[in-house]
């Protein structure tokens, strides 16, 4: 089973590079993760291990995952230990607007179930893809509100620091 | 060793031999092995003197059919011989082996189980993050669903779903249930033979272990009960939670008992066909359950109906922390049924309509 979920960040890449690397502010925006912990020593990096659990249908699925790409600021992609098969990327680009293209993508399966691990997959599949689709779209709001704040902190600043006119 | 005479000879004789065996055979091995089936194990399964009284009062009902044709099966000997043919129900029982649970077997199964824990039975487990993430814990259920153990399914997927299916997880079951032909995959689940041996040696090697202190008596009581915990005022598993030092975790569950309509456990019935004593059952439980219409007993089981399933576990309970070092085994367990039966209350008031949740 394999979903993909993309959009456009009006942000750039570094800004969203922080927030999707960032261990504790994975539950802000990911949806349907009902669990999130850091197992390793190095809460982030290449080698950093998550717990991660996702509600699909009736169970929390998912288990302990590996980072084992990690690009700054376009590639961070990560592999499961324990639980669920899975593999999962985060894939940025600069677009010539200064925004960020950001994709997520998720492919997840249990070898060895045969049919009913199959059917299991197809059932799953949009449900994965909904709660994928949910977490770009929260991701883009969370960077954008908080890019948002920054940009009017800047200017509340800048015009408490211009001379009174008159 | 603490083990059972139960487990012990059952894994002497070699199950597999005597499940081919025990049914053309049973009525030959009743006459020639009648002497030697008062041995441990046998009276072990008796019951002692509770089950004795049962058995006086099967007996007592005599002009009934079912009262002779005990009578004319067991001869002039009815003792003897529901010794001998519990003896050699016993021998079916599977010798409880904790290294018989295999993480992968439970792994390669997760999906088909999570079709029908999603599909059929919309299953929701709620709290899992209360029970401790490591060590040895005692989960107590609420039983429900007759023989299909819908909860059973919907909870065990979500644990080995949360925990991960490396973290070990047994649960106890029926002797009769892992005696069943068919039903034998249940051990590599992790499931093993009710027993307090099997429990402590689970709990022993840190496991946590999923308990249905109510069992037959609780899981087929009728639909009208079904917001009901019922215990049958068993309360060994507070005992073996306070031996091994082990935290309670209550695991309340809804909508089981709407896969059928439950009418009666058939507890008079049970006692008059001495079950009791030769299988450990107390009940011979009568419902309507598809496909037969009018089900007794629910051995071949039913197709159950796709009631909707809702787990809730409760936050675990250090039962000398909350009751002092020297606890009270009854007022623990007064004060988990009141809070077992609050949770269910509430989970009721959630539902609607029964079997749509």
């Amino acid at each position: 089973m394999k979903a993909v979920a993309r959009t456009v960040v009006a942000a750039p890449v570094d800004t969203v590079w922080n927030v999707v690397s960032d261990p504790e502010r994975a539950l802000s925006f990911w949806s349907g993760i009902t669990r999130w912990e850091v197992e390793s020593d190095e809460p982030s990096g290449l080698g950093a291990r998550y717990r991660i659990l996702l509600r699909i249908g009736s169970a929390e699925v998912g288990g302990l995952v590996e980072i084992v790409e990690w690009s700054p600021p376009t590639d961070l992609a990560w592999t499961s230990i324990t639980g669920v098969d899975q593999r999962g990327r985060w894939r940025l680009r600069s677009t010539s607007n200064g925004s960020t293209q950001t994709e997520l993508r998720l492919a997840a399966g249990v070898a060895g179930s045969g049919i009913a691990g199959w059917v299991a997959e197809q059932i799953a599949q949009p449900l994965v893809a909904s709660h994928l689709r949910g977490t770009v779209r929260q991701l883009s709001r969370l960077v954008e509100h908080e890019r948002m704040r920054d940009q009017a902190a800047e200017r509340r600043a800048g015009r408490l620091s211009r001379p009174q006119a008159g | 060793m603490a083990d059972t005479g139960i487990a012990g000879r059952a894994g002497s004789n070699g199950h597999d031999a005597a499940n081919r065996r025990a049914g053309s055979d049973r009525r030959a091995a009743s006459t020639r092995r009648a002497g030697s089936g008062a041995s441990g194990p046998d009276e072990a399964a008796s019951g002692g003197s509770a089950s004795g009284g049962s058995g006086s009062e099967g007996s007592g009902s005599g002009g009934s059919l079912l009262g002779r044709a005990i009578r004319t099966v067991a001869g002039q000997a009815p003792g003897r011989a529901i010794r001998t043919v519990a003896g050699q129900a016993q021998k079916r029982i599977p010798r409880a082996d904790l290294h018989e649970r295999d993480p992968d077997f439970i792994r390669e199964r997760l999906p088909l189980m999570w079709l029908a824990a999603s599909l059929w039975y919309r299953g929701e487990v709620r709290g899992l993050g209360n029970i401790p993430d490591e060590g040895p814990v005692l989960l107590v259920g609420n039983h429900s669903g007759g023989n299909m153990l819908p909860d059973t399914l919907v909870f065990t997927l979500a644990f080995n779903a949360y925990f991960g299916v490396e973290r070990a997880f047994y649960q106890l079951a029926h002797n009769l249930v892992l005696a069943m032909p068919g039903l034998g995959s249940l051990r590599k689940f992790g499931t093993v033979a009710a027993s307090p041996a099997n429990a402590r040696r689970a709990l022993r090697a840190g496991a946590a272990l999923l308990v249905y202190p109510g069992g037959d008596y609780e899981v087929h009581r009728p639909f009208w009960e079904r917001n009901r915990v019922d215990f049958d005022g068993r309360k060994g598993f507070i005992r073996l939670a306070l031996e091994e030092d082990v935290p309670i975790v209550p695991v309340v569950a809804i909508g089981g008992q709407e896969t059928a309509l439950f009418l009666s456990r058939g507890e008079r019935l049970a006692q008059l066909l001495a079950l009791d004593r030769v299988f450990r059952l107390k009940v011979l439980p009568i419902s309507l359950a598809l496909p037969w219409g009018i089900n007794v007993g629910d051995m071949a089981g039913h197709i159950p109906l796709p009631a909707k399933i809702t787990v809730e576990t409760l936050p675990a309970i250090d039962l000398r922390a909350e009751f002092g070092p020297e606890p009270d085994v009854d007022e623990i367990y007064d004060h988990l049924l009141r809070l077992m039966q609050d949770t269910l209350d509430s989970l009721a008031s959630e539902r609607r309509l029964p079997v749509i949740g």
